[in-house]
């Protein structure tokens, strides 16, 4: 019997590659065809300009440019503002920009013209030499100033309000006028970004032989670019191929699309009858791709003597930037996961969404999430603070019981679905992330450290996360004559370790060799079908529709199998890819399998004389039934009628210098339920990253824009994304694996859960150290400085 | 974030170099290129022409000798950092450099270009000031020896010629019943300092007969106070002549703040680091 | 505008030489990658923070992104596709990442592999504070360094097993 995969830590098959400086990024791509053009984007030096004149005549003077675009040179479909990806009724006002500016420009680092040359050197010469003239206008930057409204950032959208939405379950306001406490609480987080290692890029090449269009993207969705790239330039389908390489990282920040680049690259290609190629540097990055997480909340919450939530009332305002590509899927998202492990018997939300003149937002790892679960725990803090009682208590009065589920809140989520939950145990989870981080223990920590004049906090943070939403994927499994496995899905990896992860489904569903199977992600030849990488959803969508199309193929199999060894299918089982009738040395290789499921007329290697006309099939019958194909093939779709939603908690104990302020991370400690685990290596991994991400989020990285919406820190120098001595030396995790009603497999989905809590954690364990409020993240020494001087004059609360 | 064109030459004698600078206005000498070279990817730097020292012969010297430590141009960080003679000699070198950024940048990076690129936010330059250092410069004109204290003449401004190249820096050693000691805070370990302060105590007997402190960070050019007179209240003194200011990372006032941290607390262990030479002296 | 000079430079990489025609402004980087063809090397920043760039030159780790091509022709350089062993198989450093989940998009992981692999050198028994210290400099988002630091570790014991086979042998 094959041991089981499923569940197993096996060491991922692609690290083969990378470890060997072999994985092909997408600026790998192509490196060694002469005829590569290179290409540069000019971008606009300011946040708020109407574009008067753009003056390229000086740039095709310079040695080794080859061509020049600015919007005036698009036509049809490319002249067209970019498309708004998922509309929504509340998106009144949705805008979005043109590939290349057109009359106005809203952000710094908006696109205006594209230059095309030998090299990116050159590129960047030719980029200087465009003169444009710009008329100055009055930027708007941050959420004051959008909603103060003194200037607009679109003339035609009143008082920068994109979208306005509501939604209630019961009757939170009047539950708050009536209920025995009441506390309002207003909660800022502010701008940070994905910033993956690598940043976004595309190559292309229109081949004239076969009028084709192949686009290599560093995406996180093929299909999504493909079907862009078709309308923006006018080609069927059929005729665009999209290939997503190795991605160096994505967090987010590469599943909106299209980017300008990704339709400028292959007009570029096409134009010129040349492959084209865009590598976005650093600096670029950060102030042209996305950024998210800014949100400035107010809350009113009612609650009863124990602290269990009566009515819940949150406003709040969601920066979008510039443009709303990517309609309201992250306020949307703050305002439903918001809830947690909670039930408020009575809750509202209300939030508008605000354009100001800077760098678009759409989903960063976590999705809105952050901000939620900052809002929702340090209300949770607020209340135990208030009644004066353990802050694991008053959550656990607030959970949803393991007996509720499936638990309906009443609300619709971001795919236009209930906001249902499938399972979970939160008073178990509880119990376990006490444990693993002392929380008992914490007062005689505490007065040891006070002893020692330190200064320390312990803060914990619950979270809920829908993951593995819609609307499907799919998954193709083909069993090659050899016994080989070439499976495709049409989702993309960006780390995630989906060609191990993968495989072990296969492995395990179908009966073969871990080793015999390889997997292709993000290539529209090989699955056209597919939605992306995002929202935790990878394992659970794409991981259910291999595990089915799998079991196509082995009923397939053992159709066949059954027939050749003339027994019974009941009686087989598969097992290191070879089909055997159990209690008997009758046996059959899956190879063997796949040949006989495909009649040949010509025999071309020893397997496929076995399948000729004259060695298989009745000859009095079809070579294929009716309701048969060749090829030993499965081929399936998984599509859930809503989300799962993972759980989990974190706690952190932190140690804020007396002197310094510096904030000093002792302890993190993780416990995390994403239903079944395929690989607990990997999905350990994803929260490490998770919550290294988190720390810098909590911690370190912001977006810094003045108020003239220059971006202050577009560097790894002034960005600071933590390195290995900013990050917990230990994390600690424990598992709980509540599997999942929802899928064949029980999974949930694991690849945001590290970055939800962060924000909350912190500012909870902050908190307790200091003994004042913490309302704005992230924080810096020198903020927690100039907050203890601002409450110095207070008296110190008792604990 | 490509570099905009520029002529190169790599000589192999100093007169060469010299040479190639003195003709073209817009030239610039490239040592380790840590802090030149990211300046010129994000154009904000366009030198007509690069000199590339790295071929000089002869300039990649730590030489220990009675009065200090001679550090040539081509002496990367971790060269100087390696020297348990120069560390001995100047214990003030190793504990900055150690601060200065990564090893990876350390093993590229020279001592005399981070002297010469005169950032306020950078170690070694108030190191040498504090120290009361000099660097040896050369040009077509002959060679003269510049005091670290008429080096820095503005922010990452330095008093040499654009046809001058700083062959060697001279950190002088430490005294017999000297002390000196450094501490910084900085975002994440290996960044530029929030704020630096390092000490340089003198001491007879019991007696702190001179001290001063010096700065990073805390002013545009690399600061270096005398508090001989203000042993209580070093910081105090020390901010009059100050200029904190606010960025993205601190408030001038957490700046400031951090100086009154750090200050007595560098003080008093270059005092303990004096004494206790001085103790050493005594009983070898 | 003028044509740009071009430069005949030997670059000697992973113990071969190649001969590539360059402009000054050339990074190293790019000639490794573009010019080369070693695109293990990857570009991060191009201001010299991230390490993704970062090779070995005559055996010391320096960041690729802030060399020019014509100032490394008198260096050996050592890119991630120099590191495997001779026979091909997998070195120390690069057996430890795999063994200990030490990447996940794999990007930042040659900046790493360099780093280490010289780190190793310079302290071939590293307790955790200093395997930690070693790759300090170099920024993952991916991993949260936690299976980074544990790699080096993995890496020093894969050493001395190697060495404990050598003896004995
Ligand atoms: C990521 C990163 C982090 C860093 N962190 C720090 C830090 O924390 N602290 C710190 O102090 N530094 C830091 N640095 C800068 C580093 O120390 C540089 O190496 C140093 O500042 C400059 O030395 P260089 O040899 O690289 O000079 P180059 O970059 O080659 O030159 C710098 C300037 O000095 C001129 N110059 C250089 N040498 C001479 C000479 N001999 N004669 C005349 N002119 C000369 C050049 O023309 C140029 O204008 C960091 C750099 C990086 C990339
Ligand atoms: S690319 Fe060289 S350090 Fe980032
Ligand atoms: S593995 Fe992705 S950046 Fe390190």
């Amino acid at each position: 019997m094959t041991t089981k995969m499923f569940g197993a830590k096996v060491p991922r098959v692609e690290d083969q590659r990378f470890l060997r400086g072999q994985g092909r990024y997408v600026d790998d791509l192509l490196t060694d065809d002469p005829r590569l053009l290179h290409s540069a984007v000019l971008r606009s030096p300011h946040a708020h300009a109407r574009i008067v004149d753009i003056d390229v005549s000086d740039v095709l003077d310079v040695e080794g440019v080859v061509a020049v675009w600015t919007w005036d040179d698009l036509t049809g479909p490319m002249a067209e503002p970019l498309p708004l990806l998922i509309p929504h009724p509340a998106l009144t006002h949705g805008r979005t920009q043109y590939a290349l500016a057109k009359d106005e420009v809203n952000y710094v680092g908006e696109a205006i013209a594209f230059v095309v040359a030998v090299d990116r050197y050159v590129a960047e010469d030719a980029v200087s030499r465009i003169r444009v003239d710009y008329e100055y206008l009055e930027p708007v930057v941050g959420i004051p100033a959008a909603r103060a409204a003194k200037h607009a950032v679109h003339a035609d959208v009143p008082d920068n309000v994109g979208a306005r939405m509501e939604q209630e379950n019961g009757d939170a306001r009047a539950a708050i006028a009536a209920a025995p406490h009441v506390l309002t609480l207003d909660l800022d987080v502010e701008r940070s970004a994905c910033t993956p290692m690598e940043g976004r890029g595309t190559v292309a090449r229109w081949d004239p032989d076969t009028s084709r269009l192949t686009v290599w993207s560093s995406t996180q969705t093929s299909t999504g670019v493909r079907g862009c790239v078709a309308a923006k330039l006018g080609l069927d389908l059929a005729k665009v191929d999209v290939v997503t390489p190795d991605v160096g990282g994505g967090f987010g920040v590469k599943i909106n699309h299209p980017w300008p680049e990704e339709l400028l690259v292959p007009l570029a290609a096409m134009t010129l009858g040349r492959p084209v190629k865009f590598t976005e540097d650093r600096r670029e990055h950060f102030i042209s791709s996305a950024h998210e997480r800014a949100q400035h909340h107010h809350v009113e919450v009612g609650f009863d003597d124990d602290g269990r939530v009566l009515g819940l009332d949150v406003e709040f305002w969601h920066d979008h930037g510039a443009y709303t590509p990517y309609g309201l899927i992250v306020p949307i998202i703050t305002s439903t996961q918001l809830l947690g492990p909670y039930k408020p018997a009575n809750y509202r939300v209300a939030f508008e969404s605000l354009y100001t003149n800077t760098v678009i937002v759409t989903p960063y790892r976590g999705a809105g999430r952050p901000q939620g679960c900052f809002v929702m725990e340090r209300t949770m803090d607020a209340i135990s603070t208030y009644l004066g009682k353990d802050r694991t208590e008053v959550r656990a009065t607030n959970f949803i019981q393991p007996d509720e589920f499936p638990y309906e809140h009443g609300l619709v989520f971001q795919d236009g679905r209930e906001l249902t939950y499938d399972s979970g145990d939160y008073p178990a989870s509880l119990v376990k992330l006490k444990e693993l981080v002392g929380w008992d223990e914490f007062e005689e920590f505490r007065a040891e450290m006070a002893a020692q004049g330190r200064k320390v906090g312990i803060g914990l943070a619950c979270y809920v996360e829908g993951t593995g939403v819609g609307p499907y994927e799919g998954a193709h499994v083909h069993i090659e004559t050899s016994g080989r496995v070439k499976v495709a899905t049409g989702l993309t990896t960006q780390g995630q370790g989906h060609q191990t992860a993968f495989a072990q489904i296969v492995a395990d569903t179908l009966g073969v060799r871990f080793e015999d199977v390889e997997i292709t992600t993000g290539d529209t030849r090989r699955m056209p079908y597919a939605v992306g990488t995002f929202a935790s959803r990878a394992a659970v969508m794409s991981g259910s529709a291999i595990h089915l199309a799998a079991l196509r193929a082995k009923e397939k199999a053992l159709r066949i199998a059954a027939e050749a060894l003339e027994a019974s299918e009941d009686d087989l089982e598969i097992a290191d890819g070879v089909v055997s009738v159990r209690g008997t040395d009758a046996s059959i290789d899956l190879g063997t399998v796949a040949v006989l499921s495909n009649p040949l007329r010509y025999a071309f290697d020893e397997a496929s004389k076995a399948a000729t006309q004259f060695s298989i099939g009745d000859p009095g019958k079809p070579p294929v039934a009716e309701d048969d194909e060749p090829g030993l093939e499965g081929k399936d779709f998984y599509s859930p009628p809503r989300s799962t939603f993972a759980n989990g908690m974190h706690a952190v104990i932190v140690e804020t210098d007396p002197d310094t302020a510096e904030i000093r991370i002792l302890k993190y400690a993780v416990v995390h339920d994403c239903g079944n685990l395929i690989n607990p290596m990997i999905v350990e991994g994803q929260i490490h990253g998770g919550v290294a991400q988190g720390v810098g989020g909590a911690l370190y990285e912001r977006m810094a824009y003045d108020e003239s919406g220059q971006l202050l820190n577009a560097s790894f120098m002034d960005f600071l994304m933590p390195y290995a001595t900013e990050v917990p030396t230990s994390i600690d995790i424990d598992h709980l694996e509540t599997p999942s009603p929802l899928n064949p497999l029980g999974i949930k989905g694991a690849g945001e859960a590290g970055v939800i809590p962060s924000a909350a954690v912190f500012a909870a364990a902050i908190e307790d150290a200091e003994g004042f409020p913490i309302t704005s993240m992230p924080i810096s020494p020198s903020e927690l400085f100039e907050l203890r001087l601002a409450h110095a004059d207070e008296p110190h609360p008792t604990v | 974030m490509k570099p905009a064109p520029f002529a190169y030459l790599r000589p192999s004698t100093l007169e060469e170099a010299l040479a190639a600078l003195a003709g073209e206005q817009g030239a610039k000498v490239l040592a380790g290129g840590q802090s030149l070279v990211p300046l010129l990817n994000m154009r904000l730097a366009a030198p007509s022409m690069l000199v590339d020292i790295n071929a000089l012969p002869d300039l990649g010297h730590v030489r220990v000798a009675e009065d200090g430590v001679r550090v040539g141009a081509l002496a990367r960080h971790a060269e100087v950092l390696a020297s348990a003679e120069a560390a001995h000699a100047q214990p003030l070198l190793g504990m900055a450099l150690s601060h200065v950024a990564h090893p990876t940048i350390r093993n590229r990076g020279t001592t005399v270009g981070s002297i010469v690129h005169a950032d306020a936010a950078a170690e070694m330059p108030m190191v040498l000031r504090l120290l009361e250092g000099s660097v040896d410069v050369a040009s077509v004109r002959g060679r003269r020896t510049v005091p670290a204290a008429e080096l820095f003449a503005g922010p990452l401004e330095s008093t040499l010629g654009h046809d001058e190249i700083a062959v060697q820096a001279f950190f002088p050693g430490l005294a017999p019943g000297a002390g000196v000691a450094f501490q910084e805070i900085a975002r994440r370990h290996g960044d530029y300092a929030l704020v630096g302060v390092a000490a340089h105590v003198e001491t007879e007997g019991d007696a702190v007969t001179r001290a001063r402190l010096g700065f990073v960070s805390v002013s545009d050019v690399p600061t270096v106070v005398d508090v001989t007179d203000a042993l209580d209240d070093p910081a105090g003194t020390a901010l009059t002549e100050l200029e904190p200011a606010d960025d993205i990372h601190a408030t001038a006032a957490y700046r400031a703040h951090l100086v009154r941290v750090l200050a007595p607390r560098v003080l008093a262990a270059a005092t303990d680091h004096a004494r206790s030479r001085a103790g050493e002296a005594i009983h070898p | 505008m003028t044509t740009e000079q071009l430069h005949e430079v030997r670059l000697h990489v992973n113990g071969s030489v190649h001969e590539v025609r360059v402009p000054a402004r050339r990074l190293l980087s790019d000639a490794l990658r573009h010019d080369c063809g070693l695109t293990g090397t990857h570009v991060g920043c191009e201001h010299g923070v991230c390490g993704a760039c970062t090779v070995l030159v005559d055996g010391a780790p320096m960041r690729s992104c802030l060399m020019l091509a014509v100032s490394a022709v008198d260096a050996e350089i050592t890119t991630v596709e120099g590191l495997t062993e001779e026979d091909g198989s997998l070195s120390p450093v690069q057996q430890a990442f795999s063994d200990c989940h030490g990447l996940q998009c794999g990007f930042c992981t040659p900046g790493f592999l360099t780093t280490i692999t010289a780190g190793l050198r310079e302290t071939p028994d590293p307790t955790e504070d200093e395997a930690r210290e070693m790759i300090a400099g170099n920024l993952c988002r991916c991993t949260g360094y936690q299976n980074i630091v544990k790699s080096v570790l993995r890496a020093r014991e894969i050493q001395a097993e190697i060495q404990g086979e050598r003896s004995r042998s």
